[in-house]
């Protein structure tokens, strides 16, 4: 079972776009590649004001993730706790887990010509932090949940 | 090797506390301080790093190599461009006198040193970037409670109502004050915004009041009317603390809430309810005053009644209320010391002070000495030095601007980017990034005061050199030795730190010194003496407005509807740019390259644009044009058309900012004179522009 999730508490979400730059920046990405992106929906009126939703996407690390299996060099690994990772050792760049991810979420890399996507910054949650994005979310509208059995 | 530095954000002029990791001079991790914003950072200070590695910014001392402004420079040594400088300096010293001088920059905390420099050069003339910013706010927050806009803070997380008139906050970005709003909405609090079109700020709302553009006096006046005539003001307060209550009395009788509605295009429903829920909530009820609100002709005056609007409310050093920025003093410690030198006893070239005394004469009023320029009254204006100012981005018409600094014979830029007035300058020296350089101590006054310094994590990349280095240097050359007695920043903070009896030791554990750990507070009974007015009251007739021929209770007059084919230009702006500042940086322009053209559904219907359609948009003689998208929103008012601020950059060397956009700037032709006479700010929404479909929309597209 997944250990973690992310989850964006739309109510304090300001649509800054701070998290984006929080992974970017975090994992030296290029201009290119994006591992979450926030989104909004078109402005309704709720009580006479006009009101928008928002949303958060990074990887959702699938319970059965399509990415895993397709890759020619085993370099897509689903972790015991549920994190799904891109081990860039042995990734060739190849992009077939991007075929197969019904989203699309893995991306190249332009410099290192290798695919990332979203692994819950596992380097850090090993290390007992929180994920960049949520760390340093500018409203903390963005929590990283730790699921427990019961 | 690893470190741990807490320093300073530079990214916007709001400064937040962070904290640097960094290994072998690069940086591996950037947050907001844990201590004061729980890690909390926004995108413009998570691409800081970005703008470090960034070769699109000045690398090395630049001396112009052609004419002004096209583009041609000298690579040059730091002795060589002082070398430059400071002849030019000396020989227009001698010829006219220093005080043909000008200094101007940014603002911020950091002032005293860029103040200091050309006051012992020997000019009176420094200035800032305010005349279009927070001036016409400060001057209303003086005239009425004799304090400026700093004179208070909000304690807006313990508000029960946050009202905000075009203050997009959301978007401006303060994230300790974005987290206190959050947290008061968390908590049941209401919000009340007021702008020409929905923002962010506003979709957090929970009342919204789309008005007419220009009409925020209006509503204002309508409040107030019904506010005192339901009585749902802090009489005490009043009776002890203010004078012209009667008069306000008097005048706001005729500005219903009916009228008031009338004019700005909202329900007279939604004002009367909005009355009765501040019954309910005051005095914990923060009308902001906004950080500079539109700057339409009267924003002066609507900024004053939103100042009263918080008088009426008897919120002042209550909590939940408008809170007196507490200093060392307050917590028994003696402040820290700066380096200052007295102004000189000469007339300032922008008047203020002799022509016009209603203004504050710290920084005066930088658009005011372009008319020097032109006539050389009260003396000629010969040289101007920007530090980390490009009055090409924030004031009007550039190209007019262009003729009047063409007068100078010497035009210094000192920044870390390249600026549109930089690229038309003699000499460009570049500052490092505020990720590189230290800067002096400074108090960050509130109800828990502190210290803050802003450390270098990263030692410069390039051949940068610190602020305090540049004017240190620059001043050993102008024979003023003395300036800056101190060979390194650590030096110059051990000095300011003396008379405090704290050490830069006390900084390693937070970041900053607390001053005290709980709130101080006065007692809101025992106020006298906190309102510099001449009286000591909370005046709301202002002798020193009748002194200049002004009146205190302006007449509103409706604000004229934009010309047959036109819209009136508001400007605005992101949380992922700040101003001109960021365009540029890679990270952050792939998040917008370009800005946009925010119009009404119904505007746009009748002229044919679809959203996403490209559309021109020209100034007034349509002597300059751009295109860019259309955005078409229903909630915008039909008379206005929306863009950020910032974009339409004409620097070459900038590569992913150039032409990208439009210039609103650029959009303001002619607009260089049309200044508020009473609040000192330039009138930058009192522009109209031309929108048309652009025919680079084509449907076919042949090749060979
Ligand atoms: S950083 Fe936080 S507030 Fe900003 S867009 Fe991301 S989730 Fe929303
Ligand atoms: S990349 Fe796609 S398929 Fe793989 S775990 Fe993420 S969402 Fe699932
Ligand atoms: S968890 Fe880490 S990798 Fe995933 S989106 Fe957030 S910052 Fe990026
Ligand atoms: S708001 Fe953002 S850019 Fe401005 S100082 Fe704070 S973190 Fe830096």
């Amino acid at each position: 079972m997944n250990k973690y999730m992310i989850y964006l508490n739309g109510k304090r979400c300001i649509g800054c776009h701070g998290c984006e730059i929080h992974c970017k920046s975090n994992k030296n990405l290029p201009v290119g590649p994006q591992l979450c992106e926030i989104n909004h929906s078109v402005m309704v009126k709720v009580r006479s004001v006009p009101k928008t939703e928002f949303a958060f996407r990074s990887c959702y690390h699938c319970e059965e993730p399509f990415c895993v299996p397709v890759c020619p060099t085993s370099a897509v690994v689903k972790r015991e706790d549920g994190i799904v990772y891109i081990d860039q050792e042995k990734c060739i760049g190849c992009m077939a887990c991007a075929g197969a991810c019904p989203w699309t979420i893995p991306q190249l890399n332009p410099e290192t010509k290798k695919a990332i996507k979203c692994d819950y910054c596992m380097d850090r949650v090993d290390a007992g932090l929180k994920p960049a994005c949520v760390t340093k979310c500018t409203t903390h509208a963005l929590k990283f949940v730790e699921m427990v059995e019961k | 090797m690893k470190k741990s530095v807490y320093s300073i954000c530079g990214m916007c002029t709001v400064r937040c506390p962070i904290r640097v990791e960094t290994e072998d001079n690069k940086v591996t991790w950037i947050e907001g301080n844990q201590n004061l914003l729980g890690g909390a950072l926004c995108a413009k200070g998570s691409a800081g790093p970005a703008l470090v590695a960034d070769k699109e910014r000045p690398q090395q001392p630049l001396i112009r190599d052609g004419a002004r402004g096209s583009g041609r420079w000298k690579e040059v040594s730091w002795p060589t461009a002082y070398d430059y400088i400071t002849d030019k300096l000396q020989k227009i010293k001698s010829e006219y006198g220093p005080e043909s001088v000008v200094l101007s920059s940014r603002g911020g905390p950091w002032q005293s040193m860029y103040k200091s420099f050309i006051h012992a050069f020997g000019s009176p003339n420094y200035t800032n970037h305010d005349n279009t910013c927070g001036r016409n706010t400060h001057h209303a927050s003086l005239s009425i409670n004799g304090v400026g806009r700093k004179g208070f803070v909000y304690d807006i997380k313990n508000a029960n109502h946050l009202i905000l008139f075009g203050r997009n906050m959301f978007s401006s970005l303060r994230i300790a004050e974005n987290l206190q709003t959050l947290d008061m909405l968390d908590n049941g609090g209401k919000l009340t915004y007021v702008d020409v079109r929905q923002t962010i700020t506003g979709l957090k709302s929970t009342r919204f009041l789309q008005v007419r553009p220009g009409t925020d006096y209006a509503l204002a006046l309508g409040m107030i009317h019904e506010i005192i005539s339901r009585e749902v003001y802090d009489a005490e307060f009043i009776e002890r603390y203010v004078s012209g209550f009667d008069e306000l009395r008097e005048f706001v009788k005729q500005y219903t809430t009916a009228w008031a509605a009338k004019e700005c295009g909202v329900r007279e429903k939604a004002i009367k309810n909005f009355v009765s829920e501040l019954k309910e909530d005051m005095p914990k009820v923060i009308f902001h005053p906004g950080w500079n609100l539109a700057r339409y002709k009267d924003s002066f005056y609507a900024s004053r009644a939103i100042h009263i609007l918080n008088v009426l409310m008897g919120s002042i050093e209550q909590k939940g209320g408008l809170i007196i920025p507490k200093g060392p003093g307050d917590c028994g410690v003696k402040g820290i010391q700066n380096i200052d030198y007295s102004k000189p006893d000469i007339k300032r070239g922008d008047g203020v002070g002799w022509k016009y005394n209603h203004f504050d004469k710290g920084p005066g009023l930088a658009h005011l000495f372009f008319s020097a320029m032109e006539s050389e009254d009260p003396y000629p204006i010969k040289a101007w030095i920007a530090m980390r100012h490009d009055p090409f981005c924030c004031m009007p018409d550039p190209r007019k601007q262009e003729k009047y600094f063409e007068k100078c014979d010497l035009l210094v830029s000192i920044d870390a980017h390249y600026s549109e007035f930089g690229w038309f300058s003699d000499v460009i020296l570049p500052e490092s990034t505020y990720l590189e350089r230290d800067n002096a101590i400074c108090v960050q006054k509130g109800p828990k005061p502190r210290f803050g310094r802003r450390q270098k994590a990263l030692e410069p990349v390039n051949d940068t050199k610190p602020s305090w280095q540049i004017f240190k240097e620059l001043a050993d050359r102008l024979d003023m030795k003395d300036f800056f007695p101190f060979d390194t920043m650590e030096d110059y903070w051990k000095w300011q730190l003396e008379p405090t009896g704290f050490t830069l030791k006390d900084f390693e554990e937070k970041g900053f010194i607390p001053l005290s750990d709980k709130p101080v507070m006065y007692d809101p009974k025992e106020l006298d003496g906190q309102f510099k007015t001449p009286s000591g009251k909370i005046e709301i007739i202002s002798k020193k407005l009748s002194d200049a021929g002004l009146p205190s209770l302006k007449e509103y007059e409706s604000p004229i509807r934009p010309p047959k084919g036109m819209f009136r230009l508001i400007v605005g702006r992101t949380a992922v740019h700040t101003h001109g500042h960021t365009i540029n940086n890679p990270l952050l322009n792939e998040l917008m390259p370009e800005n946009s053209l925010w119009i009404n559904v119904k505007a746009a219907n009748k002229l044919g644009i679809k959203d996403g359609d490209l559309v021109e948009v020209a100034s007034e003689s349509e002597s300059y044009a751009g295109t860019i998208p259309a955005h078409v929103v229903d909630y915008i008012h039909q008379e206005a058309v929306y863009m950020l601020h910032g974009f339409g950059r004409e620097i070459p060397l900038q590569t992913r900012a150039c032409h990208a956009g439009v210039s609103d700037q650029k959009l303001m032709e002619n607009k260089l004179d049309d200044w508020d006479k009473a609040g000192g700010g330039i009138n930058l929404a009192e522009v109209f522009v031309v929108v048309r479909p652009s025919i680079r929309n084509s449907a076919r597209r042949v090749e060979l």
